[in-house]
């Protein structure tokens, strides 16, 4: 840290700090000490007071002794000349400045709760701040740090010197997949005002999130940081150093401070080094170089706006792979969440208005042109502005190494791999696919064989090892694609059939995935054809084609060897592999119970199943529901006491699909101990739910379990359940 | 007689030596003149162990003729060793007795018996008292520092087993140690069996005989000197980089001036506790003086700075001229390095000279003996009998004008903070840029002064040289104050002196290129402060694999010798300067500076010229350097997520 640099944050924690002082004192004056106060929505608290110091500010008069905190950790100014060394009480003011922040900012929710869009991922008609994520969000989007699809965040601090350089480094940024916080102003300019400026969309769906407009709001930025290692890496509140150095060698995050660095920024981007995470400034501030709390330099000064994000890359030490995919738009994750509607819509496909059918299938090598790719009937420059066409995409794969379990695989990619392209939207899968292309990506030139360019280029990155050709083929002539329809439909039904068919029983082969450890490091995921990954993502043929790919990768086949205990699933080759994968911090695994030897949980999965010990059951929540549940926890905390790979008896994460999966629970009664789950998530797996309930001798099952409009508490539970007549009140004691 | 400027660096220093010239008072400098040293003692090639000598065995000046021998056949080569490890022995001893007056003093704090005196540093008591093995789980901390002092008083006379602070040192010298049979079993024994092998007619092997000294070595800097720092931290508080000012300017000529000098801080704890006394100020303010103003000399300086910023005077050489200004009312002197020409220097001015220690008396100087039972009464009496003293000046006051700012306070718990902060405080940033080659590595510059060479000059010669050359410098002692003078304690001159790379480092965490760790027996702290280098991992897995080297070019004391072998014994190549005392014997020359290598990993060296003494010193950091893989120039590592998921 440079004097300069160290005097003004100082200066700057001590400024923030008297602040907060000043807000902690109106908010007693004004609501009592009593008033509940903090984020919406979280089970974190204030994060950052949270999982550094292990307090839990939900009163007003909770602030008092954080301040105490913050008084000691804050360094009087440094001395002009023979200075006492200042690097570390620097560090130091930088942490009190988020402590003191996050104070305002809890002061502040109450103060005026419209200014942020609470619970919303884009921005509202009342404001286009965001404020600090709710746990939803926070989840949904921390999986993508934790899968790798998101390699960390850029902390966006002031604005560009005008909209279209804003623009132009959120773009780049979105193509390092990377996410975009936005707090702060300079010269009264604002980044995420600039880029609404530009037309560029923002919000979490883009991975372009404007916090708030000061700097205070860095603090969302870095308590995002904090819950991920409380959440997915299993750090424990107030464990400061695991959850920093986690941070620091697993979330890739830095600062852009574009502008003049105030006092204030300086106190921020001190704080935000405690995380590893350095400064790179687009003006000529003092530089300070050498390494060892961040991975490599902590400030880099004076960078041109056209380089900065290679620069900032550089520094934090991310190595990104960017999919090159030769079509006219930028291509990425980042552009997932994109939509295109209204007046930017220039052609759409299926949703249904039209038919909309995507099929994979193999071919043999000598039929297979690769890199072919057609489109039959009318294509972009055929049509007008606003137009509706027919749409049958065929993709025709060959190779040696490729087998027929494949094509779902590859063909389920087809929604991400296409949804990634700017001004592209995709949505739905098989027969109900729905494509929107925007007049921003027509006027750049796409066309639908750019989406067999993406299908071709995509397939062959991520699964070059698998297959060794594929021809594209696009049907938008009506007849044609019902031919294509009926086809496809008779593939589907085909391949149903297949996986429905396949038991644990029938295989001598598990998978593994660790695919979390990047932030959740002692959690293994076994996955048997009957128990698929409990992030929804993966089943066992996603995992054996991945293995196929990537025999050095995150999947990996365990030989399940001799069956240790049926009824739970324990088996002798699990367990050997879940002690060395986990670092000997797992010792045994049960794949079909949640009272004996659980499988962990990194924090990403759908769905986490407690026990209901009155009701003699289980229930299940999946993760959008944040309300209240029966076991008297919400998903959140649920989450927080399973997740990060923790073993906990009578907790349980899976798949919403596992629910209705033979061999979900068995070891514990089943699905026949289900006694309650949210009635959106009952909704959605109901069909299936329905001919389960039948395949087990109750066809009103579904019926039988409660949901949130009839029992709210365990005792409803058990009185509605009794009045059902539910199985589980027949079933053996589950403790 | 010879110009003052020949004699120091230091311009308050030739003021001074001038001053006493002019005014005919004997001093150190003027003696030296007069006194050259004894040809023979000086290669140390005599023995006086028994009657039947003493038998002087010079080299030959014209090569080695006849085989030199004492009348009982003793070979000129054990007669250096066994000079040579009672040095030791005598170093040892010193160190260790200071660490033992800490003991008991720090025993009879924990059992509410002292005065004056209190557990400051409760973490740091935690944390010693489990490396101490003792339980602390739900108990008082009076209890535990009970059983702490009394488990550091027997490391004393422990007769068999392993010293407990060695089990500090990283595995691998533990390991080499145990081969070697030097893993001390209790500081006394050491000591005494060093005595006793060199007696006449005992121990006759040379290397047999150092490797018992040796022993005695590692008891100190792993015994003595570590358990003093350690229990000096918990009853004194373990220090914080703190702004202090240094050299004779300190003196002020309308205070009561007090001059701390010795190196027990027991005293000098309770008169800074005392100095603050309302009642002190009273009487200070009867006699008309501005006030009471404290200001050390030598180690007591050293540790009265580290922890409360006190003013220090000077070091070695400096401590007759202190009272050769006419300004000091009384000085204190304690145990080691004071020399007995303050009692005649004193007596042409109205300075007395009080001797406090029961183990150290001086004839001329007055006792008031120093018991912690009564620690507090004893220092306002001492304070008292100075300010009584400030009316009877009689001579014309000269104060040199310079006075220097610096920091000191740097001990192994700050440096981890100074490098990370509260929240990520760790060796880390210090070892990354060791191994990036921002600091090419870490040098140990310690030890005394000596009349025989220019006051100060070498110590800043050879730190220059290291720092210039991106070599961060840890000091202690004499030379902590020498840099001090020089203005090298400040962060301000890293960029004056030191090199890119480490200007770069000092700049960032706002620090000086050199760092104050204290007193001579905070040695100790440089082996701590690399064992956590070795421990934060990257650069090996013993103290010998560290970039790192140690130096006393202007030693003097049997301390330095003991202090030096240790060093070496712990893996640390290590420089001296001035003398040398086995030129004597080519055979005990050859396996201290060489057959030590393959050994201990670590071996001595002696270059008078401190620039050149450098040069070996730097020569070495880089010869480990390479063995690290870390001379040439890294790759940055960009990370993706298969790499994040094998970290552990």
């Amino acid at each position: 840290m440079s004097k300069i640099i160290a005097s003004a944050a100082i200066r700057g924690a001590r400024r923030i700090f008297a602040q907060a002082e000043a807000k902690y004192r109106e908010a007693l004056e004004k609501y009592g000490p009593d008033q509940e106060i903090g984020f919406p929505n979280t089970a974190y608290y204030l994060p950052i007071i949270y999982s550094m110091t292990g307090t839990a500010v939900s009163k007003v008069k909770d602030m008092e002794r954080v301040l105490d905190m913050c008084r000691r950790l804050i360094p009087p100014p440094v001395r002009e000349s023979v200075p006492l060394p200042y690097l570390a009480p620097a560090l130091d003011a930088g942490m009190a400045t988020f402590f003191a922040e996050e104070m305002i900012e809890a002061v502040r929710y109450l103060e005026e709760p419209d200014r942020y869009a609470a619970d919303s991922e884009e921005v509202t008609e009342g404001t286009m701040w965001l404020g600090a994520a709710n746990d939803v969000i926070f989840r949904k989007r921390g999986v993508e740090f934790v899968d790798g699809t998101a390699p960390g965040f850029a902390a966006i601090a002031g604005a560009a010197p005008d909209a279209a350089t804003a623009a132009k480094i959120a773009l780049e940024l979105q193509e390092k997949n990377l996410y975009v916080f936005m707090v702060g102003q300079n010269d009264g300019k604002r980044f995420a005002e600039q880029l609404v400026e530009a037309g560029v969309q923002i919000g979490w769906p883009t991975r372009l999130v404007p916090f708030g407009p000061d700097i205070q709001q860095a603090v969302f930025a870095i308590g995002f940081a904090c819950r991920v290692a409380m959440a997915f890496g299993g750090v424990r509140p107030g464990d400061f150093r695991r959850n920093l150095i986690y941070n620091k060698d697993r979330t890739y995050a830095f600062v852009l401070a574009l502008g003049d660095v105030t006092d204030e920024w300086y106190a921020n981007a001190a704080g935000a080094i405690n995380w590893g995470f350095p400064t790179i400034a687009d003006t000529p501030i003092p530089q300070v170089l050498p390494t060892g709390i961040c991975t490599y330099e902590h400030v880099v000064s004076n960078i041109a706006h056209d380089q900065i994000v290679q620069k900032a890359v550089e520094v934090r030490g991310l190595k990104v792979q960017v999919a090159k995919v030769p079509i006219p738009v930028s291509y990425g994750p980042a552009f997932e969440g994109e939509r295109v509607r209204g007046e930017d819509i220039y052609l759409e496909m299926g949703g249904g208005r039209t038919t909309a059918v995507e099929l994979t299938t193999s071919k043999n090598m000598e039929e297979v042109e690769d890199g072919r790719i057609e489109v039959i009937g009318p294509d972009v420059p055929d049509v007008e502005a606003g137009s509706r066409l027919h749409f049958a995409m065929v993709a025709e794969v060959a190779g040696r190494n490729f087998q027929e379990d494949f094509e779902p695989i590859l063909e389920r990619q087809n929604h991400h791999l296409i949804n990634q392209a700017q001004g592209v939207m995709h949505i739905g899968q098989r027969d109900i696919a729905w494509i929107r292309i925007s007049r921003q990506a027509v006027e750049r030139g796409f066309t639908l064989k750019d989406i067999g360019r993406i299908i071709h280029a995509k397939y062959h990155q991520d699964f070059g090892a698998i297959f060794d050709k594929v021809q594209v083929k696009i049907y938008t002539d009506e007849a044609k694609v019902r031919e294509v329809l009926d086809v496809a439909r008779a593939a589907y039904a085909h391949r149903d059939a297949r996986i429905e068919g396949m038991t644990d029983e029938s295989t001598e082969t598990f998978y593994s995935c660790i695919l979390c450890q990047s932030f959740a490091p002692s959690h293994v995921c076994v996955i048997s054809p009957e128990r698929t990954g409990l992030c929804g993502a993966y089943n066992w043929l996603d995992c054996r084609a991945a293995y196929e790919i990537n025999p050095e990768g995150p999947n990996q086949p365990i030989q399940k060897g001799a069956v240790i205990d049926e009824r739970y699933g324990q088996f002798r080759g699990c367990n050997e592999y879940i002690r060395k994968a986990s670092r000997q911090k797992v010792e045994n695994v049960s794949l079909y119970s949640l009272m004996v030897d659980p499988m962990t949980t990194c924090g990403c999965c759908e769905c986490i199943a407690a026990i209901l010990p009155m009701c003699n059951a289980i229930m299940t929540v999946d993760r959008d529901f944040t309300d209240m549940t029966p076991c008297g926890m919400k998903f959140t905390s649920l989450a927080g006491s399973v997740g990060g790979g923790a073993q906990v008896p009578g907790f349980l994460g899976h798949s919403k699909y596992n629910i209705t999966q033979k061999k979900f629970l068995s070891g514990d009664g089943g699905l026949l101990r289900i006694a309650w789950m949210p009635k959106r998530l009952k909704d959605e797996v109901y069909e299936r739910l329905k001919k389960r309930g039948e395949e087990l001798g109750y066809p009103d099952l579904p019926d039988m379990i409660a949901d949130e409009t009839v029992a709210k508490t365990e005792d409803e539970v058990l009185e509605y359940i009794t009045q059902k007549g539910h199985p589980c009140l027949g079933m053996e004691d589950l403790l | 007689m010879a110009d003052g400027k020949e004699k120091s660096i230091d311009k308050a220093t030739v003021e001074l030596i001038d001053k006493a010239q002019r005014e005919d008072i004997s001093t150190v400098f003027s003696r030296a003149d007069t006194l050259k040293p004894c040809p023979i003692g000086v290669e140390e090639s005599c023995c006086k162990i028994c009657s039947m000598g003493p038998c002087r065995m010079p080299r030959s000046r014209k090569g080695e003729g006849t085989r030199r021998v004492g009348v009982c056949g003793a070979t000129v080569d054990t007669v250096v060793a066994r000079n040579f490890a009672r040095k030791v022995a005598a170093g040892s001893a010193a160190h260790s007795d200071h660490a033992r007056e800490v003991v008991i003093t720090f025993l009879k704090t924990a059992r509410g018996e002292s005065q004056g005196f209190s557990i400051k540093d409760e973490i740091k008591l935690l944390e010693v008292a489990l490396d101490f093995g003792i339980n602390i789980e739900k108990r008082d901390v009076k209890d535990i520092a009970i059983e702490l002092g009394e488990k550091a008083l027997n490391e004393f006379g422990k007769q068999s087993g392993e010293l407990i602070y060695a089990g500090k040192a990283p595995l691998r010298r533990q390991e080499i140690w145990r081969k070697l049979g030097v893993l001390p079993r209790g500081i006394d024994r050491e000591i005494v069996e060093v005595m006793h092998r060199t007696h006449m007619g005992v121990d006759q092997d040379y290397r047999h005989i150092l490797q018992q000294a040796a022993r005695a070595a590692i008891a100190d800097g792993w015994g003595g000197s570590m358990i003093s720092t350690e229990l000096q931290d918990i009853m004194f508080g373990t220090p914080v980089p703190v702004l202090g000012s240094i050299n004779l300017g300190v003196l002020k000529e309308d205070h009561v001036n007090v001059v701390v000098h010795g190196h027990e801080p027991l005293l000098p704890e309770m008169l800074v506790a005392a100095s603050r006394d309302p009642g002190i100020r009273e009487l200070t303010e009867k006699v008309g003086a501005k006030g009471v103003n404290l200001a050390g000399m030598c180690c007591s300086a050293n540790e009265i700075l580290m922890r409360h910023g006190i003013p220090c005077a000077g070091n070695f050489l400096q401590q007759e001229l202190a009272l050769v200004t006419g300004a000091v009312e009384l000085m204190t002197v304690d145990v080691q390095c004071q020399m007995q020409g303050l009692a005649s220097v004193a007596e042409c001015f109205h300075t007395k000279l009080i001797t406090t220690s029961d183990r150290a008396m001086i004839e001329g100087a007055e006792h008031v003996e120093f018991h912690p039972e009564q620690g507090l009464d004893i220092a306002k009496r001492i304070l008292a009998m100075a300010i009584e003293n400030y009316p009877n000046r009689r001579h014309a006051v000269y104060i040199p004008a310079e006075s220097q700012d610096m920091v000191a306070g740097f001990s192994h718990e700050t440096i981890t903070y100074l490098l990370g902060g509260l929240f990520r405080a760790s060796y880390r940033p210090l070892n990354d840029n060791i191994a990036n080659g921002r600091i090419r590595g870490v040098a140990g510059v310690v030890g005394c002064n000596n009349v025989r060479t220019q006051h100060d000059a070498a110590h800043l010669a050879m730190i220059r040289e290291l720092i210039r050359n991106d070599v961060l410098v840890l000091t202690t002692g004499c030379s902590a104050m020498a840099c001090g003078k020089a203005g090298l304690l400040t962060p301000e001159a890293a960029h004056l002196h030191a090199g890119g790379g480490l200007a770069e480092v000092c700049e960032a965490i706002g620090i000086p290129p050199v760092l104050h760790l204290g007193s001579c027996v905070d040695n100790s702290r440089i082996l701590i402060a690399a064992t956590a280098m070795v421990k934060e991992g990257g650069l090996g897995d013993d103290l010998s694999d560290l970039p790192a080297a140690g130096a006393a070019p202007e030693w003097m004391s049997e301390k330095a010798i003991s202090i030096g072998q240790y060093f070496v014994a712990s893996g640390i190549f290590t420089v001296f300067g001035t003398t040398w005392p086995t030129l004597g014997s080519e055979n005990v020359t050859e396996h201290l500076f060489r057959e030590y290598e393959d050994m201990y990993k670590g071996m001595w060296a002696f270059e008078q010229d401190p620039v050149k003494a450098a040069g070996l010193m730097i020569a070495h950091i880089d010869k480990k350097r390479k063995a690290l893989g870390i001379d040439k120039g890294r790759e940055r590592v960009l990370f993706d997520m298969a790499m994040r998921r094998a970290m552990e």
